[in-house]
């Protein structure tokens, strides 16, 4: 029988009657009084010097305010990195500067060049085309590997060239494994590109600033992952405000796939101009803006290699990667091509020798950062790749190479420096071919065969490093800040709980899951604990939600806040009781003296904490909270096996996804119907990627598909229903859950397994030439790769 | 500017608007009704739908002046009269048809509009239904479930995770 | 959007009068308009609203058995009331856009605004669809003049489009992944005295008629008719989602697809 209740219950969500009611409250749904409206001038060009701009016209058009450029913000810091690569020499990546508002040169289109603040949003928008921006224009730098010729126009012109940094992974082994090549009975290679992605959470980005000046303290409402994180990021590097004077709030969020982690210019802009014009000033960005402005995702161009011996047992890995980071690093940038993306190129396998390079480049494009996966998609999505390709060339069942090559005993250190504690990939892998049937295939593919279709099947296998991240481990790594979580457990007289989380949830379902974890542990009904996130002032210090870390890390301080407040109530019961704290046990909201029959209730334990008439004072304080933090000692490796099957026009190119299987290891599992839920909205995402989106740029660096008319998003009747499974789970060692996150396993493990299906569709059907075709397998690319 | 006058959620509503201004901005910013959500600029995601004179529209992509006289019904006029969700708001509820909500009144309303049409809509009638609507979150799955649940038809065994809806 | 003001006259007289005024812009449903409104495309300083128009709207048979169809009716309109008389129109209508749009959306606007990758001008050009306006009728062959051109002059005012009703048709759409526009539709309408072949989103033209699918598909109505022929690349429209040689294989095999389905 399933749980009806705590850890382990498909608890329906407490969230749901207010969106379901349109009593959602998101940023743009509120206004303050006074609110000026912000609108951003950017740039129309991919790169050229910004030679003049003058705002005198639209300073004197209706209802404007004030315009603001460049010049504003001089002696205002500038948009912080959070994170520093050393490159494979030893030497620091190359860092440039982000300015709020374009300074001297613009270098992608959408650059804010400046901005006009009027009474109201068409105001300010109707002024902002009478601010005349001049711009020499320059060449644009688009094509990453034409960025590091030594004749390339410069990005940044402070810099040496446009590379940030060219890191190398393991530095150490890279003489062994090329040696592995040399001796290798095969060698598998694939040339591939990641696509660029925009990460497209349906509510848009929305800034509004507040400031009292009374009082000097400074508000900022955003549309944010972490509200932490910003105003760490913001008060201290950017605006220079002291974290007691600067409260940021991010209400309800809707949806964020790490669009909504980073610092942004016009967070920033909002809460500086708020305190200039003494009024609210906020800004609701469009959706087409939202695509010159949100960061990308992906970017990778990849040569990878496989060395197998005979047996197609793996000897050695090699890649070599060019990142785009676009026009300037956003906050986490640097360490999505490398830390999250070269540590997870062992995959699954005991590959015992590893290389990864990778050159990141800047270009004149929107800044790239981490969407959904963030490194771990490119990894799992290159060796899998690769895996297809040589298990078809030696003739290997695609199923056998992998097996023949899992990883089966745990704890396991990879070559590329991360130690998997757990998983059992030969459990997952007979799951998943029992879920997707794939020993039906054939008469399947029979039945596409008698309507003229071609059918492929395609598997894959994925891991991901979650639960991110131990803060002393990527410390070292070069992160400019800890990772670990906090969570503060208030109980109030009357027995009920408030939780205040540093964890934030915009779809994650916090607020139901977080509740079933410590009524749980106490033994009282869900309904009496109360999630509190999302606002810097009623929660402790917390690193937000990104990496599928909110369980992992935040429900963990949660977990430990939680025993300490237990801890606490056992003595109070004691006391009651008249009996040892150590004999004190708790069980479905009560506490019992070990071995009789005395007990109170949870709610006799609580009301004396806080009316503590018959109490220990001279042993402890009287009320009952406690914070805690939690900093993990590893990642997390949720692991999994995705199975796809299409069909494929054969006239047209257009392929189908006929059905899906995910059969994922997360771990212990608090809310199953929230886990799939997560996993379906992965997958989704990554049909998106295999199948339909691209961020395409033209040859002066103007984006071609720049809204929904030209970048496809998935559909309803662009997937299946999904058949997904989390029954095979190895919990995690090191957490008290023992939780592996379940967030990014969808988006991280779809694409290949789509891209193989193709792949082998249209080899069953004969296109033998065809071993690789790019994201998105559009039907204009897949019927051009059939026309050889 | 001009003045505009309609029923909104059976109320009789009046504001002052301009030639230029959406239904979207004269609900969400005159009226307070801030349900109805802006998610694009091009009329393609749907999270705007709400219901003019019976029938779904982007009210993103039609003027307040056009409503001039019409009845709209928004999300926040989808509940019962004793405030509990409907059968398409529950149904959404109990699969777990949303996540971050943002695209959910839009998809309420179309869902809505689509079982007002045809009662018991097969799967691919549902997808294609919602093809004016994108959610980023949830992979459309439980939401397609949840509008067969809400037409009374059994999804069960959709997906293998019965368990999960229970 | 820039400002401007709306009129909604309730008479086409009143409609062609507001239409005389200064930079006045007819609105039909909007879903075209609106969105090329919001990115500043245009600047009316007056629209003048056609949907509040009762003699624009409706669909009604005519006594030389031509669908008529008011230009205010909207596309949700045809696809459940031209089902009888015209399953081949209602079916495209039924697939234009998406419900909320289709609620909203004109044929009149669509014809009027002619983008190359809408349905309708392909069903009006297959059909031989007679254009009424205010002041005249258009042949359809003389109607359509290229991307977003047409033979309407300043102020003129679609009332209504007549179609002649085929024997057999049919409307193949393939849709461009993102927009659900057609990447490339073909309409195709036989009548006794022959068939006639429309191409929508295809070309830099806009819409157009295949003549050697015509002429193969007279002697022969058969999708085998067409599976020899050929279009020339040259003046097919090439952008992200699909190239000009991709564009001219879809309109062979649509229209193969189109004759099968008719």
């Amino acid at each position: 029988m399933p749980k009806d209740h705590g850890i382990g219950a498909s608890s329906k969500r407490r969230e749901d009657k207010r969106f379901l009611t349109g009593k959602g409250r998101y940023t743009d749904d509120i206004n303050l009084p006074g609110q000026a409206h912000a609108w951003f001038v950017r740039s129309q060009v991919a790169h050229g010097r910004l030679t003049g701009v003058d705002t005198s016209a639209a300073e004197a058009m209706p209802g404007v305010l004030r315009v603001f450029t460049g010049a504003d913000f001089e002696g205002v810091g500038g948009l912080p990195c959070g994170w520093l690569v050393t490159d494979r020499f030893g030497q620091p990546m190359q860092e440039p500067g982000h300015p709020v508002l374009a300074r001297g040169k613009v270098r992608h289109v959408g650059d804010p060049v400046a901005v006009v603040v009027a009474e109201t949003a068409e105001q300010a928008r109707d002024a902002a085309e009478a601010v005349e921006v001049e711009i020499d224009e320059l060449p644009a730098v688009l094509d990453m590997k034409a960025a590091l010729d030594p004749d390339a126009p410069l990005v940044h012109d402070e810099l040496k060239n446009n590379l940030c940094y060219d890191w190398g992974f393991v530095e150490e082994n890279r003489a062994a494994v090329d040696a592995a090549f040399e001796t290798a009975a095969h060698v598998t290679t694939l040339d591939l590109v990641n696509q660029r992605l925009v990460p497209n959470a349906m509510e848009p980005r929305v800034a509004l600033g507040d400031f009292n000046p009374a009082t000097e303290d400074s508000t900022l409402y955003t549309t944010s992952q972490n509200p932490h994180v910003i105003r760490l990021l913001m008060g201290a590097f950017v605006l220079g405000i002291p974290e007691h004077k600067l409260r940021v709030i991010a209400p309800d969020v809707g949806g964020g796939f790490g669009s909504k982690i980073f610092h942004y210019a016009e967070e920033a802009f909002c809460t500086f101009a708020a305190k200039q014009l003494k009024r609210p000033v906020k800004w609701t960005c469009t959706r087409s803006e939202a695509f010159i402005s949100d960061a990308h995702g992906r970017d990778h161009v990849t040569r990878i290699e496989l060395a197998l011996d005979a047996e197609g047992h793996f000897q050695a890995l090699r890649t070599e990667t060019h990142a785009n980071m676009g026009a300037y690093l956003s906050t986490f940038a640097p360490s999505i091509p490398t830390w999250l993306h070269g540590t997870l190129m062992a995959g699954n396998y005991k590959t015992p020798l590893i290389y990864v390079n990778v050159k990141a480049v800047f270009t004149n494009t929107v800044p790239v950062d981490a969407y959904r996966g963030a490194g771990r998609p490119e990894a799992t999505y290159q060796l899998e790749r690769v895996i297809d390709k040589a298990a078809r060339e030696m003739g290997i069942d695609p199923v056998e190479i992998r097996r023949r090559n899992f990883i089966t005993e745990f704890p396991y250190a990879t070559p590329v420096a991360v130690e998997y504690d757990t998983g059992d990939y030969n459990a997952t892998l007979d799951k998943l071919l029992e879920i997707a049937d794939v020993a039906g295939f054939e008469a399947r593919l029979a039945d596409s065969k008698s309507r003229g279709m071609l059918r492929g099947l395609g598997l894959n296998c994925y891991i991901e490093a979650c639960g991110i991240a131990p803060s002393q481990l990527v410390g070292q790594l070069g992160a400019r800040a800890g990772l670990y979580e906090s969570a503060t457990v208030r109980v109030n007289a009357t027995g009920g709980l408030v939780v205040m989380t540093g964890s934030h949830s915009h779809g994650q379902g916090h607020e139901t899951t977080f509740a079933q974890v410590v009524a749980d542990m106490i033994g009282i009904g869900e309904d009496m604990v109360e999630i509190v996130h999302g606002d810097t002032a009623n929660t402790p210090m917390g690193m937000g939600t990104y990496g599928s870390r909110s369980l992992a890390v935040g429900g963990s301080a949660m977990v430990r806040a939680t025993n300490k407040i237990i801890a606490k109530a056992k003595k109070i019961a004691a006391h009651l009781m008249e009996a040892a704290p150590e004999d004190i046990e708790l069980k479905d909201g009560r506490f019992s003296v070990a071995g009789t029959d005395k007990s109170v209730a949870w709610g006799d334990v609580t009301l004396a904490a806080y009316v503590p008439h018959n109490y220990p004072l001279e042993d402890i304080e009287p009320g009952l909270e406690e914070t805690a933090f939690y900093d993990p000692n590893n990642f997390t490796y949720p692991a999994g096996v995705y199975a796809c099957e299409v069909e494929v026009d054969p006239d047209t190119g257009k392929v189908t996804v006929c059905s899906f299987a995910a059969a994922d290891d997360f771990g212990n599992i608090v809310n199953p119907m929230i886990v799939s839920g997560q996993v379906h909205g992965g997958i989704a995402q990554g049909v998106g990627q295999a199948l339909l989106e691209a961020a395409s740029y033209d040859d002066y660096g103007q984006l071609l598909s720049g809204s929904y008319m030209d970048y496809a998003m998935p559909r309803a009747d662009d997937v299946p229903f999904y058949r997904v499974d989390h029954s095979c789970a190895t919990p995690c060692t090191h957490n008290p859950l023992g939780v592996k996150g379940c967030g990014e396993a969808g988006a991280i493990g779809s694409p290949p397994a789509v891209v193989n299906a193709v792949v082998d569709a249209l080899q069953r059907a004969g296109h033998t030439g065809v071993t690789h075709i790019d994201m998105p397998l559009t039907p204009s690319r897949v019927w051009a790769a059939m026309q050889g | 500017m001009t003045k505009v006058s309609m029923k909104v959620n059976g109320k009789p509503v009046s504001g002052e608007i301009e030639g230029r201004t959406l239904l979207v901005s004269f609900l969400r910013d005159t009226l307070g009704l801030t349900g109805t959500h802006v998610g694009c600029d091009t009329s393609q995601c749907g999270a705007c739908v709400v219901h003019v004179d019976g029938k779904a529209v982007k009210s993103c992509t039609m003027f307040a002046a056009e409503a001039e006289g019409c009845e709209v019904t928004t999300i926040e006029g989808m509940a019962n009269a004793d405030g509990s969700l409907s059968t398409i708001q529950q149904a959404f509820q109990d699969h777990h048809g949303l996540q971050c909500g943002f695209c959910t009144p839009g998809m309420v309303m179309s869902a809505a509009a689509l079982l007002a049409e045809t009662p018991k809509p097969t799967e691919a009638e549902v997808r294609h239904y919602l093809e004016g609507n994108i959610c980023r979150c949830t992979g459309y799955h439980n939401i397609v479930k949840a509008i067969l649940a809400a037409s009374g038809q059994d999804v069960g065994d959709i997906g293998g995770d019965a368990i999960a809806a229970e | 959007m820039y400002a401007f003001e709306i009129d909604r006259p309730t008479t086409l007289d009143a409609a062609v009068t507001a239409l005389g005024q200064e930079e006045a812009q007819a609105l039909g449903g909007g879903q075209t308009l609106i969105p090329a409104l919001k990115q500043r495309l245009a600047s009316p300083a007056r629209l003048v609203s056609l949907t509040g128009i009762d003699e624009l709207k409706g669909i009604c048979v005519a006594d030389d058995g031509a669908l008529c169809i008011g230009a205010a009716t909207s596309h949700a309109t045809v696809a459940a009331e031209a089902a009888a008389t015209y399953p081949a129109l209602a079916d495209l209508a039924a697939h234009i856009g998406d419900p909320a749009v289709r609620n909203r959306g004109t044929i009149g606007g669509s014809l009027a605004n002619n983008d190359p990758s809408a349905c309708y001008p392909a069903a009006v050009l297959a059909s031989g669809a007679t254009i009424r306006t205010n002041t005249r009728e258009i042949a359809a062959d003389d109607y359509f003049e290229g991307m977003f051109a047409t033979a309407l002059e300043e102020g003129e005012i679609i009332t209504e489009i007549r179609f002649p009703v085929p024997e057999q048709a049919a409307y193949v759409k393939f849709a461009q992944p993102a927009s659900r526009f057609a990447l490339v539709g073909v309409f195709i309408a036989r009548f006794g005295d022959g068939v006639r072949v429309a191409v929508t989103g295809a070309s830099e033209d806009g819409v157009f008629r295949w003549t050697e699918a015509e002429a193969a598909l007279s002697d022969d109505f058969r999708p085998e008719a067409v599976a020899g022929l050929s279009v020339d690349p040259e003046g097919m429209i090439g952008d992200l989602h699909g190239s000009p040689e991709y564009r001219a294989h879809l309109i062979r095999v649509l229209t193969g697809r189109a004759v099968a389905a008719a």
